[in-house]
């Protein structure tokens, strides 16, 4: 049998030529997550109290000056595209920290007994069957807007899957033997929890939280775009899209395209990293 | 052939799903808003100066100080009732204006959904069918960008080019100024709903073409398959005998299980194009803390996603062969 090289090449040989898997997919990680941390590192540093009016640039197109052009007051879009990314992504990694918080909780809980178990089902469908832009809009009323409101909502809507998979992973592993032989020894639920559990499910924990972060960071500029929970004074990217519509029939074209842009390549960027980290981290399902 | 007992209690079953589901929903989005500092009375007076005494009269009608399970338990009698309240930005029953809407944005996620199913089915064969092609290439690279694309942004950048830079369409309101809404004509009417369904639909494709062209990849590695290419049968014919009769189930079940992101996407593009559906009257609900109306349209949208669901179950237990011939197909 020939070895076929090209259909062992990862999509990104072009990139980095013929080094081994593991370093290329440690590589592209690195890269990607550089990149992110950048931008939130980057957004600190931006006043917005520098990003100056003034209404002799308003409107002007894109130019080398102001790459994203500049809006009605004359500010440059590039700056407070940055400054909205970088609110949107801290906003994304709370929110799905938290929303896996939940599921671990809620998906230990599930193994205590079969009411608990009940009660942890019910629960996920309950909160899967209103659609989540109207929960999370209820729930940023209910904590009176703000990001709390935003942040609270996201990740109360997004912890179903993880619980789900989490759960069954769970069951999984208490069938098996080394759990029965520990529980024989007489160890406590807790101890099983933490030496045969835990380690098990790291890999799903790390990889929900990546997997989580590009729905949290759509939910929070979809949720800002409608006029929940952030103020205009908080230029996430929901908001910078949502005050640029009042001037969409002025032609006024880079005011949305822009920000929509680099939020699509943010959320990428998080697509890249996911499928990334679930290569390393369970290489029996890294081949497609 | 269909088991008609079984079916029926199926039904049934859901009913009663239904019911303690409904329950479920309205008492937990019902605390939400009562735990919410924004208070009721004080929007439905709106910019009207009010005495102290006046206030306290109509906290007493609205029954502002009972206990909070006083308040569920009449909010669920009214439920019990159909009676959902008056919507304080319209003044009209919710339920007027729910049923109002809810046709516009039926028609809106209708045709969205035939389209984006259609297309996506169709794509998704195409590229798991010409594996490793730049056909697959493109349908691949199309799905992930836009599943990472913001609905509403796609929203308006179709708006931007369709109705700012073209002319085609109008921007925004179902409604032509200066007509009744009952008086527009099917055309016209049509004319508005192009952008919208065309937004829903491009969106739509991404999760059904990628489920749809794995699922055929999986199919076309099957022994019965390689069988089949043994025997000789190639091209579009092995596909169809034996490649879309397998994974045409799945796929239908699965857009049937997506009707929570339709809806939320609708809500999104009924706000960009300014169309007069539930999605918008929800966003204005939501802002101008119209509560009745919202708390209505949450419970008008969750049965409308469950009905999605139990769909894709029916679909699954009772259309397909495999289970539905199965002894161990009870619930």
């Amino acid at each position: 049998m020939t070895f076929d090289k090209k259909k062992f090449q990862s999509p990104y040989s072009f990139l980095f030529g013929n080094i081994n898997l593991r370093t290329k997919t440690l590589l592209i990680i690195a890269l990607v997550g550089l990149i992110l941390i950048t931008i939130v590192i980057n957004s600190l540093f931006i006043n917005l109290d520098n990003i100056t009016t003034n209404f002799a640039i308003k409107n002007s197109q894109p130019s080398f000056q102001h790459p994203f052009g500049t809006d009605w007051m004359g500010r440059d879009m590039l700056s407070r595209t940055m400054k909205g990314l970088g609110l949107s992504v801290t906003i994304g990694a709370l929110a799905s920290i938290l929303s896996v918080v939940i599921s671990i909780f809620l998906g230990l809980l599930s193994t205590l007994g079969k009411y608990f178990d009940y009660t942890v089902n019910g629960l996920t469908d309950l909160f899967l069957s209103i659609p989540h832009i109207l929960l999370i809009m209820l729930i940023s009323i209910s904590l009176g807007g703000g990001i709390t409101g935003i942040v609270v909502g996201v990740s109360l809507t997004h912890w179903t899957s993880l619980t789900r998979l989490l759960r069954a992973e769970i069951k999984q592993i208490n069938t098996s033997t080394y759990v029965k032989i520990s529980k024989n020894f007489g160890k406590t639920k807790w101890w099983i929890a933490k030496h045969h559990l835990l380690p098990l499910l790291l890999p799903q924990i790390v990889v929900g939280t990546i997997i989580v972060f590009p729905h949290a960071i759509m939910h929070e500029a979809s949720v800002t775009f409608l006029g929940f929970g952030l103020s205009p004074h908080e230029p996430a990217i929901g908001v910078i899209l949502a005050e640029s519509m009042k001037y969409l029939s002025n032609g006024a074209w880079w005011l949305a395209f822009f920000p929509g842009l680099s939020l699509l390549i943010i959320v990428l960027l998080f697509d890249v990293i996911g499928d990334n980290v679930q290569r390393l981290l369970d290489p029996t399902q890294a081949n497609e | 052939m269909l088991n008609y007992k079984k079916l029926v209690k199926f039904l049934g079953f859901k009913l009663g799903t239904l019911m303690i589901l409904l329950m479920a929903v309205s008492v937990i989005s019902f605390i939400l808003i009562e735990i919410s500092p924004t208070d009721p009375v004080r929007i439905y007076v709106g910019e009207m100066s009010i005495s102290q005494e006046k206030l306290n009269d109509l906290n007493e009608y609205w029954g502002v100080n009972q206990s909070l399970y006083v308040k569920v338990v009449n909010w669920l009698d009214n439920l019990a009732h159909g009676n959902l309240g008056i919507s304080l930005i319209y003044r009209i029953p919710v339920t007027e204006v729910i049923s109002e809407r809810f046709s516009a944005s039926f028609m809106l996620m209708f045709l969205s959904w035939i389209f984006s199913g259609v297309l996506g089915f169709f794509l998704g064969v195409l590229a798991g069918f010409k594996r490793g092609t730049f056909i697959d290439k493109g349908v691949k690279i199309y799905s992930y960008v836009i599943y990472a694309a913001p609905v509403f942004w796609i929203a308006m950048i179709l708006l931007m080019i369709f109705s700012v830079e073209l002319g085609w369409f109008p921007s925004g309101l179902a409604v032509p100024i200066g007509k009744v809404s009952g008086s527009v004509t099917l055309l016209e009417w049509l004319h508005r709903l192009v952008l919208p369904v065309l937004t829903l639909s491009i969106t739509g494709i991404a999760q059904i073409a990628l489920f749809t062209r794995s699922k055929l990849i999986e199919v076309s590695s099957s022994d019965y398959f390689l069988f089949a290419k043994a025997r000789g049968e190639k091209g579009w014919s092995l596909i169809k005998r034996h490649g879309i009769r397998n994974i045409l189930l799945p796929a239908i079940t699965l857009q049937f299980l997506s009707f929570s992101e339709l809806f939320g996407g609708t809500v999104l593009v009924e706000q960009v194009f300014s169309y007069p559906g539930l999605g918008q009257a929800a966003v204005t609900a939501g802002t101008q803390s119209d509560i009745p109306l919202l708390l209505g349209i949450v419970l008008v949208s969750t049965i409308f996603v469950f009905c999605g669901n139990s769909i894709a179950d029916l679909l699954y237990k009772f259309v397909d062969p495999r289970i539905r011939e199965s002894e161990a197909n009870d619930f």
